[in-house]
């Protein structure tokens, strides 16, 4: 039987961070990186996409300490989020974790790290990346 | 950008529909009244203010504004709230676009009226949502921004429009007291108005050491949960003067898309949205932001406000703290921002605050604003925006 072509999708972005792995698509036609992956090409609407593995560490661009949370999130508050360029037009937000609050700042490097397993849930099943200091993690 | 109504632009500076009345619901915490129920205290108060409208014979189409089912689960509002308000079997349209979704149900009643095909049309929208605990409700108005990223990794709409605030004060340093300020005057401005979800002062000490929801943002720097409605009653400009006197023009229009996530966009400090469709607003109005004597934006945050002077050029980019610390968005300012108390004190029932902005600004413009009147007001701008700035609407009014 033929193998089912590559999907370009966010389930297809999940298992590859539960593999450890974050990925993009990049647009074989006008170059475009597409981050997450996308079936279409938004610039050119081109399909002719192929997987492009992103680098595992990148600036953070703006963050927030959450205090008042969903009911799935209220034990961890408070907790940092913050967005991250991993390489140009390649963006992602993610929880920051290992780290003083008053330690996190726009500009710092963050490097990609991934959760154990996905969360006891129905749907969706998912792992989660998230971002935490390059050295060694905050003294508390 | 291309303007999305080309007929507007032909008519750049005459109106495109009349305001011939309007209606709102008390804001507040109402407890036991259901979101047909508070639509049906904002229609009522639309037909009495028009002794001339015969409802049923003269509205042909509604189109209401309502974001979230989880709510009161029920969803098909269109038809409901019509039900209660006398006017069915006209037809009607649902339009969700999260917190902007009632000046969407403006934007279709603009669509509508100018196409022809519907003369005079009832253009709301409605929400329900006191009766939930604080932690369902950040829940439910979370959908509309990004899952799989965004609210996957835990963010909320607080904790979006912190990054928002924080880039901000990163770029421009603008601060937590300049934020708080708006908190100040728009509280100052809902203590004027009877319909106002929390009529009361707030003052500078009081809202720097409100509790932190998502730092930067703090207690007084997040609107309000709220039960509401609201909504018009727009016709054709030739036909106004058949229902009322005194109508109110929308003279100009604009609306606009961007990406669902806020990690997507090249700047965290400007909502596109907001710019695209105040230049096509001005352009369709033939107006320049310097002529805005009253504007409703949306201070969904405090944050938002400021970003909202710069993106609507009532300032320059990054000079939206000082616009506010300078007294320019006050009664008596530049331009008067908020004069209901916007969604911070008037309070922000999601589906219906597009159209309770213009609720505000057909009361301004035809001087029924009561204490918090802004004289002589000749044209206002409603600025209305859905989820984190991914739908955005502006609309600019002009009195008869």
């Amino acid at each position: 039987m033929a193998e089912e072509p590559a999907q370009f999708t966010i389930e297809e972005f999940y298992k590859f961070v539960n593999q450890g792995r974050l990925v993009g698509a990049r647009c074989k036609r006008c170059g475009e990186l597409l981050v997450p992956p996308r079936p279409m090409c938004p610039k050119c609407f081109s399909k002719d996409l192929e997987f492009k593995e992103l680098p595992k560490q990148g600036k953070l661009l703006t963050y927030t300490i959450i205090h008042i949370s969903p009911e799935r999130f209220q034990k961890l508050t408070p907790y940092a989020v913050g967005i991250v360029k991993l390489e140009e037009d390649a963006k992602l937000p993610g929880m920051i974790k290992d780290i003083n609050f008053d330690r996190i700042k726009i500009g710092m490097t963050l490097a990609v790290n991934f959760d154990k397993k996905a969360d006891a849930e129905d749907w969706p099943q998912w792992a989660r990346y998230y971002f935490r200091p390059t050295e060694n993690p905050a003294t508390p | 950008m291309e303007s999305q109504i080309n007929r507007g632009l032909q008519l750049a500076g005459k109106p495109l529909v009349s305001i011939v009345s309007a209606g709102m619901s008390k804001f507040g915490r109402r407890e036991g009244l259901y979101g047909r129920e508070l639509f049906t205290e904002a229609a009522s108060e639309a037909f009495e203010r028009c002794p001339n409208l015969d409802p049923r014979k003269d509205i042909k189409a509604a189109f209401i504004g309502m974001m979230g089912e989880s709510f009161e689960h029920q969803g098909h509002t269109g038809p409901t709230v019509m039900d209660w308000a006398g006017l069915l079997p006209i037809q009607a349209f649902r339009l969700e676009g999260a917190c902007g979704s009632s000046a969407t149900s403006i934007r279709c009643g603009v669509f509508a009226v100018l196409s022809g095909l519907a003369d005079v049309v009832l253009v709301g929208g409605v929400e329900k949502m006191t009766h939930r605990s604080t932690s369902d409700a950040t829940e439910y108005l979370a959908m509309a921004c990004d899952f799989p990223f965004e609210q996957w990794n835990g963010l909320t709409f607080p904790g979006l429009f912190a990054m928002v605030a924080t880039a901000h004060m990163h770029k421009y340093g603008t601060t937590e007291e300049q934020m708080a300020l708006v908190a100040v005057k728009n509280h100052h401005h809902g203590a004027m108005n009877p319909k106002a979800h929390m009529q009361k002062e707030v003052s500078l000490e009081k809202a720097l050491s409100s509790r932190v929801v998502a730092w930067p943002l703090k207690l007084y720097d997040c609107s309000l949960i709220t039960d509401g409605a609201s909504c018009l009653i727009l016709t054709k400009p030739e036909l106004a003067k058949k229902f009322t006197d005194a109508p109110v023009h929308i003279i100009g229009s604009g609306q606009a898309s961007d990406t669902i996530g806020l990690y997507e966009r090249k700047e965290f400090t400007t909502l596109s949205v907001g710019r695209l469709s105040g230049e096509e607003a001005y352009k369709t109005a033939g107006i320049t932001p310097a002529d805005v004597d009253v504007a409703e934006v949306h201070d969904c945050f405090t944050i938002a406000e400021i970003v909202a002077y710069e993106d609507l050029d009532f300032c320059k980019p990054g000079e939206g703290g000082r616009f506010i610390e300078e007294g320019q968005s006050q009664i008596g300012g530049k331009v008067a921002v908020c004069t209901s108390g916007g969604l911070k004190s008037k309070g922000h029932p999601v589906g219906a605050t597009g159209t309770a902005q213009a609720y505000e600004i057909y009361l301004q413009l035809t001087e029924q604003a009561g204490r918090r009147q802004v004289k002589g007001a000749e044209i206002g701008l409603t600025h209305n925006v859905g989820g984190l700035g991914a739908t955005g609407v502006v609309n600019i009014y002009r009195r008869w």
